[in-house]
Order: C-alpha cells, then sequence, then structure tokens
C-alpha cells in the first residue's frame, strides 16, 4: 500500500439519466498531495468529488481510491475519507455537539475528540446550539468538524473556503488546509488564489478534462480560460 | 450494533425535539375513530367491525409515520454522512424500524384507549393481555414494510404517493391476520380464545419481510 497512488481513474464517466456528467477523466494523485479541481458551474467538480468520496458509482472506466477498486470495493474505504460538499451533513434540530457525537458513534471515534475539535475551530461556546440557530459560517466550521472527525487519510473538500471568514479559514487550516498530512481534492470558490495550495490541477469543461498537470504549470490565464 | 444504537438513538432524539410524526400518528388515530363513530352511526361496534375499524385506522397511522421516516435524511444529508460511515446498510433500516416501532407503541397508548371510549361497546379489559401479543406482532410488520416502502419513496419526487402505493398492497395479508385474530377479542358477549393460526400467519409475515427488507435494503440506497 505504501508509496501506492491515493487515487488512480482510468477513462472514468458518470452519467445523470441521458444526461453525461463526467467523461473520460484520467489523473493520478500520489499520497500527500493536493488536486485541485476547476472548472465553471455545471462542469462536474461536484459529481467527480461524490465519486471519490464514493456517495456516486462511476459508471464507465477504472477507479481506484486509497487501493480499493470503486465501486466494487467501496465499503473498505469508507472511514477513510473525509467529505465536505455543499451541504454540511448536519441535522439542523440537533445541536452541533449532537451530530458531531453522532457521527463520531458511526465512525467508532472517542467522544473526547468532539470536544477538542470544537476547541480548535472555536465553536465550543455555541455547540450546544441548534445548528438550524447558527449562521452559515459556523455551520461550516462543523462541518469540517465532522469531516476529520476520522482522522481521513483523504480529504474531499468542495468550496472548503464557502461561508468562512479570514478568521475561521485560519482556525480550520490546520484540520484541511495544506498542512495536513491528508491527500486532499478540492474545488475551489477562488481557483485563482488557491493554485498555490495545489501541486496537481484537473480542469473541467462540460465533464471533460480540458486541462492538467503539475500546478506550478498553471497559469492565471490557463484558469481565466476555463472558466470562458 | 453500535451504529444502529447511534441511529435510532438520533431519530428518537429528532422526534422529541421536532415532534413531527408521533403526535400527527395519534390525532390522526383519534379523528378516523370519531369519523368511524358518526359515519357508522352506531353508538358501539363488536366484533370483525371493530376489528376492521382498529386496524385500518393503525395501519393508515402507521404509513404517516412511514412517510417521514426518511426525511431528514433526504433532506438534511443524512444519507450521504450515513454512506460515508464504515458500517453495515442495514443498520440504517434496523434503525428505522425500529423507530418506527417505538412511535407506532406511543401511538398505541393513545389510540387504543380512544377506540375502547368511542367505539367499542363491550369491555376490553379481560381481553388486553391478547390484544397486546397481536398489535406487537403487527407492530413489527408494519414497521418493517413502512421503512422498506419509505427508503424506496424517499428517492423519488412523488414521495408521499409512492410510500402507500407501495406499502398497502403489502400490508393487506397483515391486515386480514391481525383484524382475524382481534375480532374474538371483541365480541360483543365478551373476549374470546385468539386463533393461533392467525398468531402464527402474523409471525411468519414479520420473519418474511425481515428477511426480504434485509436481502433488499442495500440495493435502495444505491445512487
Amino acid at each position: 500500500m505504501e508509496g501506492q497512488a491515493a487515487i488512480e481513474l482510468h477513462g472514468v464517466g458518470r452519467d445523470y439519466g441521458e444526461r453525461p456528467a463526467l467523461r473520460d477523466v484520467t489523473i493520478t494523485v500520489p499520497r500527500g498531495a493536493t488536486l485541485l479541481v476547476l472548472g465553471a458551474n455545471g462542469a462536474g467538480k461536484s459529481t467527480l468529488l461524490r465519486v471519490l468520496a464514493t456517495l456516486l458509482r462511476p459508471q464507465a472506466g477504472a477507479a481506484r481510491v486509497l487501493g480499493a477498486e470503486l465501486p466494487r470495493d467501496g465499503y473498505a474505504v469508507r472511514g477513510r475519507i473525509g467529505f465536505l460538499g455543499h451541504e454540511p451533513l448536519l441535522y439542523r434540530d440537533l445541536t452541533g455537539r449532537e451530530n458531531l457525537r453522532f457521527h463520531a458513534r458511526l465512525h467508532g471515534v472517542g467522544e473526547a475528540r468532539v470536544g477538542q475539535l470544537l476547541d480548535r475551530v472555536g465553536m465550543a461556546a455555541r455547540a450546544d446550539e441548534p445548528v438550524r440557530t447558527l449562521s452559515r459560517g459556523m455551520v461550516q466550521r462543523l462541518a469540517v468538524c465532522r469531516a476529520v472527525l476520522h482522522n481521513p487519510e483523504l480529504l474531499v473538500l468542495d468550496e472548503p473556503s464557502a461561508n468562512l471568514d479570514p478568521a475561521a479559514n485560519e482556525l480550520v487550516e490546520p484540520l484541511i488546509g495544506r498542512s495536513t498530512a491528508a491527500t486532499r481534492v478540492m474545488t475551489s470558490h477562488d481557483p485563482a488564489a488557491d493554485l498555490d495550495q495545489a501541486d496537481l490541477v484537473l480542469g473541467l469543461r462540460a465533464g471533460r478534462p480540458a486541462l492538467g498537470g503539475a500546478a506550478r504549470g498553471v497559469t492565471a490565464v490557463d484558469v481565466r480560460a476555463l472558466y470562458g | 450494533m453500535r451504529a444502529v444504537g447511534a441511529l435510532l438513538r438520533k431519530d428518537l432524539r429528532l422526534e422529541l425535539r421536532t415532534r413531527e410524526s408521533v403526535p400527527a400518528m395519534a390525532l390522526f388515530s383519534i379523528t378516523a375513530f370519531v369519523i368511524f363513530h358518526f359515519g357508522l352511526d352506531r353508538s358501539s361496534l363488536s366484533g370483525d367491525l371493530a376489528a376492521g375499524v382498529l386496524w385500518v385506522t393503525l395501519l393508515l397511522a402507521a404509513l404517516l409515520g412511514a412517510n417521514r421516516l426518511f426525511v431528514a435524511e433526504r433532506e438534511q444529508g443524512g444519507f450521504d454522512g450515513f454512506l460515508l460511515a464504515p458500517v453495515d446498510r442495514t443498520a440504517l433500516l434496523a434503525a428505522k424500524a425500529t423507530a418506527l416501532l417505538a412511535f407506532l407503541v406511543v401511538v398505541e397508548m393513545v389510540a387504543v384507549p380512544a377506540f375502547c371510549l368511542l367505539l367499542l361497546g363491550a369491555s376490553l379489559w379481560p381481553g388486553l393481555p391478547a390484544l397486546v401479543g397481536i398489535l406487537a406482532l403487527a407492530d413489527v410488520g408494519m414497521a418493517v414494510v413502512g421503512t422498506l416502502a419509505s427508503a424506496l419513496a424517499v428517492q423519488t419526487t412523488a414521495r408521499d404517493l409512492i410510500a402507500p402505493l407501495v406499502a398497502l398492497p403489502l400490508l393487506i395479508p397483515l391486515l386480514i391476520a391481525a383484524a382475524r385474530a382481534t375480532t374474538p377479542l371483541l365480541a360483543a358477549s365478551g373476549p374470546a380464545a385468539v386463533p393461533g393460526r392467525w398468531l402464527a400467519i402474523l409471525g411468519l409475515y414479520d420473519l418474511v419481510f425481515a428477511l426480504l427488507a434485509y436481502a433488499v435494503f442495500d440495493f435502495l440506497l444505491e445512487d
């Protein structure tokens, strides 16, 4: 397992009914590296992230994540992936602490970890209020805690900075940022700014790869062209 | 078991906090009994008519609860959160069916006395232990089939229609067996012995649908 790539995709495709959402996606991400997925709205970024998180089945090509063939061996990597999507995956009528305790039990994680994470993201004081009463930035901080509760080896992050102010961004950085040891696949609402966070870039246009390779070779002009 | 416990605790806590299902199920049952009371234009019911009224009402109340069983999972990302965890998917089936079973028990603690008060002529006290046994057997079946139908329906846009359309035909054998088993208990002359055959059919129904639900539930959660 050691030395094996964290993610290997070869010609991966996925449709929603008749509509193709992903086509011929091929990329290899080494362990510990960060892949930034770029593309305009509807380009297939979120679909790709859901495939990597085992939430959607790839319908074409071969996908291997953390050594497990998808979708066949998806069960083997559940619990090793931390997913932060557009939805926080938190119950609105439970408190932040209750939500995190629930996810901790599902993942077999001790409840002490919940308190530690709430402290680290500055949410300890508001952790016993229902999620529906919290601001979107606070909910996003709780969602970050949920995503990293089980110390995942792979972080799949769909616009992780969305709704976070600069101070909150600094708080969550040690959990999901560049300094973590985990492999990261992320999208960004500010791609040009997040390029320096990435080792690799994959640009999608209408579900197909339109840009790829090492991040240092990608310029702001390339990125702009992808969104044009 | 760890996952089932976590899911069940979460569902019960959400119901205690939001009170979305049990009060609606109980209110529906009482309203239905009031409607039957005036609609049938009789001061009291007994025998097979009383059993039919009781079981049709409880079955429809169960469907009300089943319809809302997966709403939070669907609307608040609970499915994704669960699917990301390293747990057997049938834990969700077990937890949801147990939650619905608990809802039904609470509803029946209100609905059965209301039924006695509004519709039943004879006293139910002597037959109460047997009725509790029949309720328990039927509740397990309603909880399993309701959970299965709800899991299927929640993936569709017309879930409020699909769940009853799927569940009602599957629940007909249970309704027949439960009503037939209950009829002697509600006789005008007082409770008589419950035929063991109908209890056995209820038990068999529970077993068959529990196995069926276990076999197919995984596929219902696929994207």
